[in-house]
């Protein structure tokens, strides 16, 4: 991938409101990888929890904003619980779903009509709460 | 001894097994819980970010009326309630910035006084094991247990302070004063995947997978959880691993206050198993637990 730093992108005002909302330090982290290694999600992901914060560091907007990994972060705290260096990714992925999701209502990631009623049924009222609260816009 | 209780929005109708279960075992065990009245939803997330703060109201209004009962104490049973109110509490406690932000809008007075129990944190420090392992009536004996704790009964480690985050060994010594064999997993603290299952169902399937072929791997001939997001999905997402994997072995998830409730022999057509997809009485019924 070709990618052109600057200082502009790394100040960007995208990576700056992430860094407010999330209260994390990207330049704390040091790329060991181990967030990474525990994550359950990561076979879904097109960055790795790790990859996320480097482009952070590196103020690669457009790529962390349509990463796909934000969307099948599950909010574990594995990543958060296993870095040497204190980073906790569970919160700098909510905060791209929500800067994403307050963007626009389009970037809604469920459609509440399309659940049908056996689901419905089966499913606890937990789930589709924190679900609305992860992936419907606000 | 008196809790003020907090079940929840799902404890009411889906997991309603779990709350019955827990009740009728703690009037058993020599507690009562007394249910927090006018209770709302604690909002089923604990958010993430620093400036959504509305987020917090629910809980922390849940937190401020148990106070004003004249409780210090709160108990939940399902690990998502006891997070988020947890770690509301712990902003309530320590940030001064948020909680009077907070403080503003839900116009309540409240500093984090209360202090939130997980119902296995009473058993272990205010009942003690080795009392309820006295007040057993059924030891489980024979029975091979896969503890899941999953991600929200112990994380972060620094608000929650229930156990180890690595090492935990709480929901194991609760088995072994049931009489019943833990069996220990490499799953046991991963996600099942939480909310992703209404978002991405092959993820849900996948992580629960894993979990399950660890813990039958190891032994277990069932699989306990204290909570309803994480026994759904363990339990839901099985046919689906099977119709994958025709050699997949299925194995039962139960709440831990249903293994409670068998231990101390409450009637098994109580204990709402029917709602499991997949039946744990065939399997329990032929170690001589749970037949009447
Ligand atoms: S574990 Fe922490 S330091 Fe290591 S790569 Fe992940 S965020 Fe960076
Ligand atoms: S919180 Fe998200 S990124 Fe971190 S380990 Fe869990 S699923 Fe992976």
């Amino acid at each position: 991938m070709k990618a052109t730093i600057s200082q502009d992108t790394v100040r960007a005002d995208f990576v700056q409101k992430v860094a407010e909302i999330s209260g994390e330090n990207f330049f704390n982290c040091y790329q060991c990888g181990n967030c990474s290694a525990g994550c359950p999600s990561v076979e879904e992901m097109d960055l790795l929890p790790s990859q996320v914060v480097r482009y952070l560091q590196l103020g690669l907007v457009e790529e962390v904003k349509t990463c796909k990994s934000m969307w099948v972060c599950a909010a574990c705290l594995m990543c958060h619980a296993r870095c040497p260096k204190g980073v906790d990714i569970s919160k700098i992925m909510d905060a791209l779903r929500v800067l994403r999701l307050r963007e626009d209502e389009h970037n809604s990631r469920i459609d509440v009509t399309d659940f049908d009623d056996d689901y419905l049924e089966r499913a606890p009222q937990i789930a589709m709460i924190s679900g609305y609260r992860k992936f419907l816009s606000l | 001894m008196n809790y003020t209780y907090f079940p929840g929005c799902t404890l009411y109708t889906k997991a309603k097994k779990l709350d019955d279960a827990g009740r009728e075992c703690s009037r058993r065990l020599g507690f009562e819980l007394d249910e927090l009245p006018d209770w709302t939803c604690c909002g089923a997330t604990f958010p993430l970010v620093n400036d959504y703060h509305i987020a917090m109201s629910g809980p922390t209004r849940i937190l401020a009326d148990t106070k004003e009962q004249g409780s210090d104490k709160l108990v939940a049973l399902c690990s998502v309630c006891y997070n988020v109110l947890k770690r509301t509490n712990h902003v309530m406690r320590t940030d001064e910035e948020r909680r009077a932000k907070i403080t503003d809008f839900i116009e309540r007075d409240y500093h984090g006084e209360t202090e939130v129990l997980h119902y296995l944190q009473v058993l272990r420090d205010e009942l003690g094991f080795d009392q309820l392992a006295e007040k057993i009536s059924k030891p489980l004996e024979g029975l091979k247990v896969a503890c899941y704790y999953g991600c929200l009964l112990l994380r972060p480690v620094k608000e929650i302070g229930l156990d180890s985050m690595e090492n935990p060994t709480i929901f194991e010594d609760f088995v072994r004063a049931l009489g019943a064999e833990p069996v220990d997993f490499p799953f046991k603290i991963e996600c099942c995947s939480a909310f992703q299952t209404v978002h991405s169902m092959d993820l849900a399937t996948r992580c629960s997978r894993d979990i399950l072929n660890s813990a039958r791997n190891c032994g277990a001939d069932l699989v306990i959880t204290t909570c309803p997001l994480c026994q759904f999905n363990l339990d839901d997402r099985q046919p689906e691993i099977k119709k994958a994997d025709p050699s997949f072995e299925q194995i039962p998830v139960v709440y831990f206050t249903q293994l409670l409730a068998l231990a101390l022999e409450l009637p098994v057509a109580e204990l709402g198993f029917e709602r499991n997809l997949i039946d744990p009485l065939p399997m329990l019924q032929a170690k001589g637990i749970g037949v009447e």
